[in-house]
């Protein structure tokens, strides 16, 4: 009885990804327990609740065949279009970025359903076209990615774009796309620098300035990299212990249950710690990678690979920015940050990875 | 074939999204590296410099101001206390308009108009992120109902503070002095002291009196405390602590029992009067009348209390014990007798005759005695007990300008007395030198005859007069007058006795002096110009009698009190010591336009003896000067 229950639940569940994500979930646990001051449990269980809610999704969505999901893609990703212009027409204002749609029962933030979408529609298209994949397909998959980004980007929300942007062009990178036209775009996408730079936001332009020079505004924008590197820096090898971060405590990093909670962990448990997080990093990308390689499908190596390869953007991107290589973006530390959106389509995407791992015997046959 | 065909085309996909798929796996790995070599560069090779910063970022040494030491009366009565009070203050640099500020602060507790005028006066003379007081001493409702509308108020804080507070207003003010909030001028003097490092955190410093000159004993050690600070700023705990070192108590010489009848003593005259004890120069009273509230100054004066101090033609913050400098009258012929005695200019016996004036061979214009007709035959006792003019006329004349000089300055005329608090103003012993350098002209024979009776350019303060009569009254023994007799160390509670400062005895002989001795108290007696100040008192007095001209005389021209306004009538001065024969008070009453001093000033002596000998209060039933002029 228990173990057809177990059976029951585990059938579905990678094993080897799900340790992993386990034990950086747990990480993440303790640390927003720290970033939260240490003195209450609410966040923790706040976090603990939005973990519940998200594994759920990854559960369910893991026991859904890869064709199904393949059959939701389009739908999925018109629904997230529409959502994403009724944002744009009618959506809610907060902190300076218009981000949120009021569905009447509930407000939701369609940016991060497209972070699903777009890897699943373009997996899927190219899988339509797998007999002979031309530069007119490229052409096209480059139109529905650009919709949702361009949308995101108007937002403006430079963060959530860049994923998107990201898990759309791992699909047409790992669809082949020729190193010629990947040559020929990286070097158009540099010349065309400048004229992005004019269509950023003020505080876009101030971000990427600061980035360059922290020094130049210390109380403002380049405090929050200032008092994050300090954080670092200052945990050493083996961190000054957890709760003992005094940059973390004495509320010196910025947004430190979200976003730069990367500081909190840094200082608290130091270069070992870090080490630790991206050694589990390593293990989710690499077991996400290999699920990838396995899958029976075009649908399912390319919506696997996409998806793990964005997780890989996530916590590169947030690690940078939170060390000052990058600059600051707006992306959480991947299931280590307070929060339950990015979480949610996280493990979402998750769980297609593990349908994709257990359903292929049903697809190879 | 079909199927083969597109198992190749898959095979050859496989390929190249497995080729891709390792690509992309090395770049990501190729970025983890990246990040590893970011936190090594952070966390190993420039940990010590990051390390630095976050200690500086969470540690703050703020300092920990000692409490002022107390200044205590001889008999222990507090002068000068402390007591702990919250004020309200506002950075004026943190807040946008300070003035609409106030406005919406006063709707949530009062605010004067005078904290308002304080408040505008200190901002003029600080600096704009200076915290500064708007209102002081509040209630314990106040900071509730501040403290729960504080979010409203940025820029404005609540602080426990130390305040100080002199329990007995303006009895003793001039001696005690106040303290008051650091100036240009202080900040400079504290440099100059290279204590800059002990003000910090301290905002208020003596200004005057006991104060201001013993500030170095009263501040104290400010101690400092390492905090631990969150990012606004607020202190979180406290790592370490070195304890400030409270300011030395003071025991002042003063009696503020014998002060306040002192200066009660005076009712509305204006005036000085300065009471020594004749053996250690421990000034018992020091009254400038009239006084001031030292409470006013403690938290910055407002303009209008200013105005009126520093506007009133009564001058109350001129302290006129040490600054007030008056032609000491008729009061000097002791001295004068005894000078004439020292240089062998008349024995005792000699007797002169006084027609009622003195003509300087040469001169035609007569010098006067105050009594019409004279007094007849007078001999050097006589010329005390009455007062003759024209014996001190004659004797001057035989002295000489620079053995009058030579002898008074012996009794401290003329130079500061050293008196242990500031401000002090040395008089003026006039002599043929002195009159060259600051006239470049010659003395001449008739400046000597005014000198001879304490007129003319002879100058002294109430505090000189005191220092020299109690010289005399201790036989010789020069006084430099004290007003702290110990300093009781903080930490130890050890009191330590300050020595006297008398100087070397002069050489006189006692029987000269016990000449002087009995007419001084024969003045005190039934024929004398101080009869009333023994009357009925069971110990002796040995006094003089004295009256400065405030408005000068054309020769000739006789003085009628009834004429002149209340401001140009004479100043009314007594000196005398007792008892006679064991003396234990010596003093000086200067009575800024009293009239004569042996009806205004040897009256309030007599209340400071009575009290101070007999423990015995006045009972006041007339008014000074009423009764009848007794004269010069």
């Amino acid at each position: 009885m228990i173990s057809r229950l177990f059976d029951l639940v585990s059938r579905r569940i990678d094993g080897p990804l799900m340790v992993a994500l386990v034990l950086t979930l747990s990480l993440g646990l303790t640390v927003v327990y720290s970033a939260s001051g240490g003195a209450s449990f609410d966040r923790v269980l706040g976090q603990a609740r939005n973990i519940a809610i998200a594994a759920a999704a990854l559960w369910i969505i893991a026991n859904i065949p890869p064709q199904a999901l393949m059959r939701l893609a389009v739908p999925i990703y018109a629904a997230g279009l529409v959502l994403l212009v009724g944002v744009a027409l009618f959506g809610e204002v907060r902190n300076g970025a218009r981000r949120w749609l009021n569905l009447g029962f509930t407000t939701v933030q369609p940016s991060e359903i497209m972070k699903i979408a777009v890897p699943l529609v373009l997996a899927w298209y190219f899988h339509r076209h797998q007999e002979g994949i031309e530069l007119k397909d490229y052409a096209v998959a480059a139109v529905l990615l650009a919709l949702p980004v361009g949308l995101v980007v108007r937002q403006p929300d430079l963060g959530t774009a860049l994923l998107i942007f990201a898990s759309g062009f791992f699909v047409i990178f790992l669809a082949g796309l020729s190193w010629k036209v990947l040559a020929t775009l990286f070097v158009g996408g540099l010349t065309s620098l400048p004229f992005l730079w004019g269509m950023l936001h003020d505080y876009q332009r101030k971000r990427v300035l600061t980035l360059l020079d922290p020094s130049e505004d210390p109380l403002g924008a380049g405090y929050h990299i200032i008092q994050a590197t300090i954080a670092i820096g200052s945990g050493g090898m083996l961190g000054k212990g957890w709760l003992n971060g005094t940059q973390a405590q004495l509320d010196f990093v910025p947004e430190r249950s979200t976003d730069f909670i990367l500081a909190v962990f840094g200082e608290e448990f130091g270069l070992a710690g870090n080490l630790v997080l991206i050694l589990l990093y390593v293990l989710i990308v690499g077991r996400g990678l290999m699920i990838a390689a396995n899958a029976s499908t075009t649908f399912g190596r390319l919506v696997a690979g996409a998806i793990t390869l964005t997780f890989f953007t996530y916590a590169f991107v947030n690690m940078g920015m939170v060390s000052g290589i990058l600059p600051v973006v707006g992306v959480p530390l991947p299931m280590v940050s307070y929060g339950g959106t990015a979480l949610l389509s996280m493990l979402a995407g998750f769980g297609i990875l593990m349908s994709i791992s257990t359903h292929k015997q049903l697809v190879s046959s | 074939m079909i199927v083969g065909q597109t198992l190749r085309d898959q095979r050859a996909e496989l390929n190249v999204f497995r080729s891709r798929l390792t690509v992309a796996g090395f770049l990501a790995l190729a970025a983890f590296g990246v990040l590893v070599a970011r936190f090594v560069w952070l966390q190993v090779v420039q940990r010590e410099h990051y390390h630095t910063l976050a200690e500086a970022n969470r540690i703050s040494v703020v300092p920990v101001v000692p409490n002022r030491g107390l200044i205590l009366d001889r008999n222990g009565e507090v002068l000068a206390a402390n007591y702990s009070a919250y004020t309200l203050e506002i950075t004026p640099s943190k807040v946008g308009n300070v003035e609409r500020a106030i406005d919406e602060l006063a709707q949530v507790i009062e605010v004067s108009a005078r904290d308002r005028r304080r408040f505008k006066r200190l901002q003029e003379e600080s600096k704009n992120f200076e915290s500064l007081p708007i209102r002081t001493r509040l209630t314990e409702e106040e900071v509730a109902r501040f403290a729960v509308n504080r979010y409203r108020f940025p820029g404005f804080e609540i602080k426990a503070r130390l305040f100080r507070s002199y329990p007995h207003g303006d009895i003793a003010s001039h001696a005690v002095g106040y303290i008051g909030r650091i100036n240009e001028a202080d900040v400079r003097r504290i440099e100059a002291l290279g204590a800059t490092t002990n003000y910090k955190g301290t905002d208020h410093i003596g200004k005057l009196g006991i104060e201001g000159a013993y500030e170095k004993e009263l501040h104290g050690t400010t101690g400092s405390e390492r905090v631990e600070i969150d990012a606004g700023g607020r202190a979180i705990r406290a790592l370490s602590r070195s304890e400030p070192q409270s300011g030395n108590n003071l025991y002042v010489t003063l009696d503020v029992k014998l002060q306040r009848v002192a200066e009660d003593a005076f009712q509305d005259y204006r005036g000085a009067l300065v009471a020594l004890d004749p053996k250690t120069g421990d000034v018992l009273a020091l009254v400038s009348k009239p006084g001031f509230d030292p409470n006013l100054f403690v938290d910055g004066i407002d303009p209008t209390n200013w105005d009126a101090l520093n506007n009133s033609p009564d001058k109350p913050l001129n302290n006129r014990a040490l600054r007030g400098q008056y032609p000491p009258g008729s009061t000097i012929k002791p001295f004068m007798a005894l000078a004439a005695l020292a240089y062998g200019k008349r024995t005792p016996e000699q007797t002169i005759y006084d027609p009622g004036h003195w003509m300087l061979p040469g001169v035609a214009r007569p010098f006067r005695d105050w009594k019409p007709g004279g007094h007849g035959s007078v001999n050097l006792h006589k010329s005390i007990v009455v007062s003759c003019d024209t014996y001190y006329y004659g004797l001057a004349n035989d002295l000489g300008v620079d053995a009058i000089h030579r002898f008074m300055t012996q009794f401290g005329f003329g130079a500061r007395t050293g008196v242990d608090i500031d401000g002090e103003l040395p008089g003026l012993q006039p002599s043929t030198d002195w009159k060259w350098q600051r006239f470049k002209q010659k003395w001449y024979a008739g400046d000597t005859i005014s000198v001879g009776i304490g007129q003319g350019y002879w100058l002294a303060t109430p505090l000189q007069l005191a220092a020299a009569v109690a010289t005399l009254a201790n036989g010789g023994t020069p006084v430099h007058p004290r007003l702290v007799r110990a300093v009781q160390d903080a930490r130890t509670q050890a009191v330590r006795e300050l020595p006297t400062r008398n100087g070397e005895p002069l050489a006189l002989k006692p029987e000269h002096v016990e000449l002087v001795r009995a007419a001084m108290i024969d003045v005190t007696r039934p024929g004398g110009t101080a009869v009333r100040v023994a009357q009925g008192a069971p110990y002796l007095v040995a006094g003089k009698t004295g009256t400065a001209q405030v408005v000068g005389m054309k020769a000739g021209e006789k003085y009628d009190e009834k004429r002149v306004r209340e401001r140009h009538r004479d100043h009314a001065l007594f000196i005398a010591y007792a008892p006679a024969d064991d003396p234990k008070i010596a003093l000086a009453v200067l009575v800024e336009n009293g009239g004569h001093g042996g009806s205004t000033a040897a009256p309030i002596a007599r209340e400071v003896f009575d009290y101070y000998l007999l423990n015995k209060r006045p009972e006041r039933k007339q008014a000074l000067g009423s009764d009848e002029a007794e004269s010069d």
